[in-house]
């Protein structure tokens, strides 16, 4: 993976940015010092470092846009900065660029229970959106599994998902209005409130758009009512093939799980060793999630266990108690701890058509074998949104290069399969350099142009999501 | 011109030398009127694949909705968000397409729930306004590989590109329906209770109140699911309610969704777009017949013809769109809310990429 060379003549201005950044940031707002930028080198993509040209944690709106006012008059690139937990490379700086970080900026600014909403500054986590209306009867729908650690405003930026999208969508469908602020200091407000947009819809363009279009400071999200209650069931099958079929069986019934949850043999055992879960020894296990009442559940899980049994299932446990409901999620809440605990891993996140699974878990059964490298697969069997880990020895010269090259080739696999690079973490550096497997250079040049549109000098995170050769001509202009 | 396929089409844009009126079924009349030649997108019809046990569906941009809905209901599935059918609002006829349908983005009733069209929309490709063929999105439901031009497609009313192809998400259609209706009650009362309704554990997806002042509130679901959370409804709410099962039901929101109250009535038909909190008094300064959706965040207003309804409403937080006018209002008032500037600065730097000659529906959104 390559990044840009920093250019020297960005380098040259370091003394004078700084000094015009301090004339706008309270002096704690900016950080100079190499010892505490060293926090900012990386994120939860550790593999690669670089230590940025400087830090500012603004502390408003106001803010934000005097900084990215006077990088956009000094040309200097800005890489804005959640909490610092893509798995993509999402907020890797580079030597001549400034992170902007909105970690300082945490407030809730309105909860509206009668309009269904809440809204807050950027840099407050995931979870803590949750815990604000939780006592009301409410949460915020997307989840994803780092959502004790991420912010809003990674999350807005990767348009992030969780294990609980196949009913509530990922980010982008739970998102209203966002506050955005333009590199060239301009404060615009997309969206709001209300449920619609009035021309373009901007607000869905800016979603996902990892940072390049904009600083989002401030968001509106749709918060919905809890459900009354809600209870898994687990079922073992002695292969994936069995269990792909069980699951497009269950969504053709005319169920509507919450969750739908796959581990592989590999991913079991881990994760049996790791958190004895008491997880069945099989092939494939489902963990499968419905919400309502009690008597709800039951009918539910009861139509989705007569599925389950014309499949011959060596297990099937339907969850009776709060308690037992925890034990099973428990393995696989655990799983990246409990491959974490034998090996280095990459994480990756392509999605497929639920249909081609078994096709695909196959094809990366025999990868792993030519590549010499383990895999285990855990994944949303739902909507297709594979996490195939691969596990390497960080410590053994070329085995991570040898794991990306494996990587890269299940992505493209899962291209080929009719489906995505990227479900839910998204592009960063990690997958940029495969864009052009599912885009031709058209496609591509389509998205570009909406850069070229909110960032016509491309100083907003410019390394990330298009294939370096392709942004070369913008970026150097 | 009636391309019979995405190659053609492609070539036709490429080939024009004056502004184009690209047109569906033809059934969605909204905007300043284009005039132009006529692109037809009839010919980029029918269903590529669709996979029940996947809930997802690939189609052509022409191919009328009603063959589409044929297909899935065949299946037991449904586009999620109840896209309205304008014909009897304005008058129209002809046969309402997947491409217009997408470009209105038309979202109905269940709206509040499901999302709206662009929620379930996936996947697009077009053709921009230089003739180049773009993809976006693709067919699975989980997708953040480089930017979202698929929202950006979803009602951009084909000022940016031609749709030629469109991916949805599906739902399984529901065993049973029911709904709640109330007696009349005034506007900010019925907000009050849509808001309660949409507040419970229940999963409310239709919250409206009638032209003629009845609010309504729809459960879908298994029959005892349904029979089940109408009376927990029903007993959270409290007051008096109607229950209404079944055809009627769905006859009821057929009715909410396409906004037949005004069908054939006199004046001009506006939509706002609006904090549900803010409806009451937006209903009280537009002083005029009104059907209330989406739990108030949507009123569809009736009102004199001619009428600057937007002026009369002043500032308030969300838009109001002129959805069937006269000439005369047409040619005299934006269509559209006009945005503040650094915004439509953006949207017209949208359209200048997209669509650097203005050959597509040029003016339509103002």
């Amino acid at each position: 993976m390559d990044m840009p060379a920093a250019n020297p003549a960005t380098l040259a201005k370091r003394d004078r940015v700084l000094a015009r950044l301090a004339e706008v940031l309270p002096a704690q707002a900016l950080i100079r010092d190499e010892a505490e930028r060293r926090a900012y080198e990386c994120d939860a993509l550790t593999a690669y470092t670089c230590l940025p040209m400087a830090v500012v944690l603004p502390g408003t709106t106001a803010e934000v846009a005097d900084v990215l006012r006077i990088c956009h008059e000094e040309r200097v690139p800005v890489v804005p900065r959640g909490a610092g937990t893509s798995l993509a490379g999402g907020s890797l700086p580079t030597e001549d660029a400034i992170i902007l970080g909105v970690a300082r900026m945490r407030d809730v600014l309105e909860v509206h229970h009668a309009d269904r909403i809440i809204r807050v500054q950027t840099g407050i986590t995931n979870l803590a959106v949750t815990g604000e209306v939780e006592s009301d009867g409410f949460f915020y729908a997307p989840d994803p599994s780092s959502q004790l650690a991420c912010a809003i405003a990674g999350n807005i930026a990767m348009n992030s998902g969780g294990a609980h999208c196949l009913k509530y969508g990922v980010t982008t469908n739970n998102l209203l209005g966002v506050t955005l602020v333009q590199m060239d200091g301009t404060v615009v407000e997309l969206g709001g409130a209300h449920m619609d947009a009035t021309g373009y819809d901007l607000l869905g363009l800016v979603c996902g758009s990892e940072g390049q279009l904009g600083v989002v400071t401030e968001a509106t999200l749709r918060i919905l009512p809890k459900p009354e209650g809600a209870r898994p069931v687990l079922m073992g099958f002695d292969s994936s093939e069995v269990a792909g079929a069980c699951v497009s069986d269950i969504i053709k019934a005319g169920v509507l799980p919450v969750a739908i949850e796959f581990m592989d043999r590999p991913c079991i055992r881990a994760c049996e060793d790791f958190a004895k879960a008491g997880y069945p020894d099989c092939e494939a296990l489902l963990i499968v999630e419905v919400e309502g009442s009690q008597d709800e559940i039951d009918a539910q899980l009861g139509l989705i266990t007569q599925i389950a049994r014309r499949h011959n299932p060596v297990e099937l446990r339907e969850s009776q108690s709060e308690d037992e409901s925890k034990r099973i999620w428990l393995g696989r809440k655990s799983a990246f701890g409990a491959m974490g605990n034998i090996n280095d891993y990459m994480c990756l996140d392509g999605t497929i058509p639920v249909s081609s699974l078994p096709f695909v878990l196959r094809r990366i059964g025999e990868m792993s074998k030519e590549f010499g490298l383990d895999v285990a697969n855990v994944f949303h069997a739902g909507d297709g949104n594979m996490h195939p880990l691969i596990l390497f020895d960080a410590n053994k010269p070329g085995d991570l290069e040898l794991c990306e090259a494996f990587g890269a080739e299940i992505l493209k696999l899962c291209v080929e399969a009719g489906g995505c690079l990227t479900g839910e973490h998204g592009v960063g550096i990690e997958k940029r350099d495969l864009m052009s497997v599912q885009f031709t250079p058209e496609d591509l040049e389509a998205q570009m142009r909406v850069k070229d549109v909110f960032d016509p000098h491309w100083l907003l995170n410019p390394a990330k999501v298009f294939p370096l050769q392709a942004s070369a001509t913008r970026r150097a202009a | 011109m009636r391309p019979a396929n995405e190659e053609e089409l492609s070539g036709m844009v490429r080939a024009a030398r004056g502004p184009l009126v690209v047109r569906g079924g033809g059934t969605r009349s909204v905007g300043r009127p284009v005039t132009g030649e006529m692109l037809e997108t009839g010919g980029l019809s029918g269903i590529g694949l669709y996979e029940p046990g996947a809930l997802t569906l690939v189609v052509g941009a022409g191919t009328p909705l009603a063959e589409v809905e044929a297909a899935l209901a065949a299946e037991g599935q449904r586009l999620p968000f109840e896209p309205m059918d304008m014909r009897a609002l304005l008058g129209t006829e002809g046969a309402p397409t997947v491409g217009g349908m997408v470009s209105a983005n038309a979202s109905g009733p269940r709206r509040v729930q499901a999302g709206a069209c662009r929620d379930s929309l996936i996947g697009v490709r077009f053709v921009d306004g230089s003739g180049t063929i773009v993809k976006n999105g693709g067919r699975v439901m989980k997708n953040v590989t480089g930017y979202d031009l698929v929202k950006l497609m979803a009602g951009a009313w084909g000022t940016l590109g031609v749709l030629s192809e469109c991916s949805f998400k599906l739902l399984p259609v529901p065993e049973a329906q029911a709904s709640l209706r109330s007696a009349a009650m005034p506007p900010q009362e019925a907000v009050t209770v849509m808001s309660r309704a949409l507040g419970t554990p229940y999963e409310v997806n239709g919250a409206a109140r009638d032209a003629d002042g009845r609010v309504a509130l729809r459960i879908e679901g298994f029959g005892a699911q349904v029979r089940y959370r109408l009376a927990a409804l029903e007993e959270a709410l409290g007051g008096e309610w109607e229950r209404v099962e079944g055809a009627a039901s769905a006859d009821l929101w057929r009715g909410i969704r396409d906004v037949t109250a005004f069908a054939g009535q006199a004046g001009d038909v506006w939509r706002i777009s609006a904090r549900p909190s803010d409806a009451g008094e937006i209903v009280a300064r537009a002083d005029c017949p009104v059907v209330m959706d989406w739990g108030g965040g949507l009123i569809w207003a009736c009102c004199a013809e001619g009428r600057d309804l937007r002026a009369d409403l002043g500032a308030f937080r969300g838009h109001a769109t002129l959805i069937r006018g006269s000439e005369a209002t047409r040619a005299a008032l934006p269509a559209f809310q006009p945005e503040p500037a650094p915004v439509a600065a953006l949207a017209a730097g949208l359209r200048a990429k997209f669509d650097p000659r203005g050959v597509l529906n040029p003016g339509l959104m103002g």
